[in-house]
C-alpha cells in the first residue's frame, strides 16, 4: 500500500467501459451482437493523436497496467515497472490505453457476463475467442477513442502476440510495434502445459461443464491447479532454485504429503489467491487463445510471407532464461521480419527470471526499452 | 563527427542508397553515419549489452547477435555489403564467416589490425615477446583477439576461399597513410581494409 505516490507512477486510476453495439464476428464463425470493454487509460492524448500506445496483455493479466485505484491497494497494476512518468512507456510524452480482453474475467464481455439471448451468465457458451479477434476489438477501441494510428502497440507474452497480429492486420495503423518474451506459435510444449491446465479444470467436480456460476459453487481445485502448474513455466530453474532451493518450511521433513519445502508453500499460495479473483471458463478460453495463435498457419506455414507486408517497426526482446518462449522463439519472428527487410531491432536480455522476467525491474531491460521508446518520442 | 579513420575509410566505399550488414556493429557510429550521410539502411549485429543501448539511442536497428553462431538467419545475397570492423581477430572461425559474409553480402568489407606491422614485428623479434603496440594493446591473456594475422596470411586465405580482393588499404591507428605504407603495407600498414567479392556463382 503506498503511503505517498511515487513520482514515477500515474498515480489514482479509474477504469473506464465502453459498450459496442456492431457486432463482432469472430474466427470461430459466431457473433457477438454486442459487447463491453473496460479500459483505463493513463496520460494525455496530444492535439494530433499521434502519441496514443496500446497495452496488450497476458494470459491472467488485465486493463489495470499502472498506478492504484485507492491508497489502500496493496499492489500497482502489473506493469507498474514500466509505465509511467520518466518510465520506459513515458506518460509523460504518451497516452496509454490498456484494456482486458474479450472473454476477460476484469469488466470486459466474458463468460462471467450475462447472455443476452437467455439472461444468465454465458459460461461455457461464451464463443472462443482469438487474438486476431482481440486485436479487431481493439481496433474499434482505437476508434471509439479517436486513435486513427498508434505510436506503438507493446505487449509480452501473449500480449506481444497481439502486438505482432496488429502490424499483420492493421499494418498502416501502427507505426512501431514491441513485442517482448513472445513467440510467432505454440510449440508442442506449449499446447501440452495449456492442455494439463485446462484438464485440471475441466476435471473439476465443481466445474458442472462450466455452468458452476449457477451451482453457486467454483472449480477451485482445479484453477488452482491449473495457476500452479502455470508459475512452474513462468519461473526458470535456477531462479526457483534462488527462491526456495530444498528450503524446509518446518527444518525437517515429515513423511508426509502436507506441505513440506517452500516451494510447495509458494505454488500453493499462488494458487489459491489466483482462484479468487480469477475466472475458470476464462482461464480456458485464454488458452486456447495461446494454443490457436499462428499468423504464418494463412501463408503456408512461412512467417516471413505473414510478416511481408508489416510497415511498423519492431523492437523484439527475449530473456535468457525464459524456456515458456524462448530466445530462440523470438528470433524467429526476427528473422522473418529480417527477410523482409522490415526494421527491427532485436535485445537478448540476461535475466534469471524466467518467462516472468518481462515484469521486472531489470536494468538493462527497462534502458533498451526505454531508449527505443526514446526514438518513437523524437519522432513526435 | 569524429570518425574513426577505418569508418571514414569505408565509408567512401559504400554506395548511395545500399543496404548494409555490420558485424560487431558496436554503438552504432558507422551505420547512423551511413545512414545520415548517404541513406544507406540494414542493421547492426552486436553481442555487447551498452553496445546495444547504445544502437538503440543512435536509432540503428541492431540485431543480439554472437557471429560465432554464423549468419543463418540471413538469406543469400540479401546485403550490397557485409561489413565487419576490427572484429575477424575475435572469431572462432574467421574463416568460415569470411564466406558466410560473401554468402549474404555481394561484396564484403573487412578491417584488422595487421600483425605484420614492423612495431608487432620488433617486439616479438628483439622483445622476445607476444606483440604489443596501439592497434593491439591487450596482453596475450585477456585479448579478445585471437587469431591475428598480417595482410599476406590474410590474402592467402583469400586466396584459398576463392575470394576476390576488389580493394585495398592501409593505415595507421590515426587513419592516415603515408607512402612507406602504400610501398611495403605489411610493414608499414597498422589497420588493413579490405573490399572482398566471393568468386563462386552462387546458387540462386
Amino acid at each position: 500500500m503506498p503511503d505517498i505516490l511515487a513520482p514515477d507512477n500515474v498515480g489514482l486510476v479509474t477504469a473506464q467501459t465502453h459498450k459496442f453495439t456492431t457486432p463482432l464476428a469472430l474466427d470461430c464463425g459466431r457473433s457477438l451482437p454486442s459487447y463491453e470493454l473496460i479500459y483505463e487509460t493513463y496520460g494525455t492524448l496530444n492535439e494530433h493523436h499521434s502519441n496514443a500506445i496500446l497495452i496488450c496483455h497476458a494470459l491472467s493479466s488485465d486493463h489495470h497496467a499502472a498506478g492504484y485505484y485507492s491508497m489502500q491497494d496493496k499492489k500497482p497494476g502489473w506493469w507498474d515497472t514500466c509505465i509511467g512518468p520518466g518510465k520506459p512507456i513515458d506518460t509523460n510524452r504518451f497516452f496509454v490505453v490498456s484494456l482486458n480482453n474479450l472473454g476477460g474475467c476484469k469488466g470486459s464481455t466474458g463468460p462471467k457476463s450475462i447472455n443476452p439471448d437467455t439472461n444468465k451468465p454465458y459460461g461455457p457458451d461464451f464463443p472462443i475467442v482469438t487474438v486476431r479477434d482481440w486485436v479487431k476489438s481493439q481496433a474499434r477501441l482505437a476508434d471509439v477513442l479517436g486513435i486513427s494510428q498508434w505510436a506503438a502497440v507493446i505487449g509480452g507474452s501473449l500480449g506481444g502476440m497481439q502486438a505482432l497480429q496488429w502490424a499483420i492486420d492493421y499494418p498502416k495503423h501502427l507505426r512501431h510495434c514491441v513485442v517482448i518474451a513472445a513467440a510467432p506459435k505454440l510449440t508442442a510444449q506449449n499446447i501440452a502445459f495449456n492442455e494439463v491446465a485446462r484438464q485440471a479444470i475441466l476435471s473439476d467436480p465443481d466445474f458442472h461443464t462450466g455452468h458452476y456460476y449457477q451451482q453457486n459453487t467454483v472449480p477451485r481445485r482445479g484453477l488452482m491447479l491449473a495457476r500452479m502448474l502455470g508459475h512452474i513455466t513462468y519461473l526458470s530453474d535456477d531462479a526457483m532454485r534462488k527462491k526456495f532451493g530444498r528450503e524446509l518450511r518446518e527444518g525437517k521433513i515429515n513423511f508426509g504429503f502436507e506441505v513440506e519445502f517452500q516451494v510447495e508453500s509458494y505454488l500453493r499460495y499462488q494458487g489459491t489467491s489466483f482462484v479468487e479473483h480469477f475466472d475458470a471458463n476464462t482461464y480456458l478460453l485464454m488458452t486456447k487463445a495461446l494454443d490457436y495463435f499462428d499468423p504464418a498457419s494463412e501463408h503456408n506455414n512461412n512467417l516471413s510471407a505473414a510478416l511481408a507486408k508489416v510497415a511498423a517497426k519492431f523492437l523484439v526482446i527475449s530473456f535468457t532464461s525464459d524456456w515458456r518462449f524462448s530466445p530462440s522463439r523470438s528470433r524467429e519472428i526476427v528473422k522473418g521480419l529480417l527477410h523482409n527487410k522490415k526494421n527491427v531491432s532485436y535485445a537478448e536480455i540476461k535475466a534469471q527470471e524466467g518467462h516472468d522476467a518481462f515484469l521486472m525491474p531489470i536494468p538493462h531491460y527497462l534502458r533498451i526499452f526505454k531508449n527505443y521508446m526514446q526514438q518513437i518520442e523524437d519522432e513526435e | 563527427m569524429d570518425l574513426r579513420t577505418d569508418l571514414a575509410l569505408i565509408s567512401e566505399w559504400i554506395a548511395e542508397g545500399s543496404h548494409l550488414l555490420d558485424l560487431g556493429c558496436g554503438d552504432g557510429t558507422l551505420l547512423a553515419h551511413l545512414r545520415d550521410t548517404r541513406s544507406v539502411t540494414g542493421y547492426g549485429l552486436e553481442i555487447d549489452d551498452e553496445n546495444i543501448a547504445l544502437c538503440l539511442q543512435a536509432r540503428v536497428n541492431v540485431i543480439h547477435t554472437d557471429l560465432n553462431q554464423g549468419l543463418s538467419d540471413f538469406a543469400d545475397d540479401s546485403f550490397d555489403y557485409v561489413v565487419m570492423t576490427q572484429a575477424i581477430q575475435t572469431i572462432h572461425h574467421p574463416d568460415k564467416l569470411l564466406i558466410e559474409m560473401l554468402r549474404v553480402g555481394r561484396q564484403g568489407i573487412v578491417t584488422f589490425p595487421n600483425v605484420g606491422h614492423w612495431q608487432a614485428r620488433l617486439s616479438l623479434f628483439f622483445g622476445g615477446v607476444m606483440p604489443s603496440s596501439r592497434a593491439l594493446p591487450s596482453e596475450w591473456y585477456h585479448t579478445e583477439n585471437i587469431h591475428l594475422c598480417t595482410l599476406r596470411d590474410f590474402e592467402k586465405l583469400c586466396d584459398d576461399l576463392d575470394i576476390e580482393v576488389l580493394q585495398r588499404a592501409v593505415v595507421d591507428r590515426r587513419h592516415r597513410t603515408s607512402s612507406s605504407m602504400r610501398l611495403i603495407p605489411n610493414l608499414f600498414g597498422e589497420i588493413a581494409i579490405y573490399r572482398l567479392r566471393s568468386k563462386l556463382v552462387k546458387k540462386n
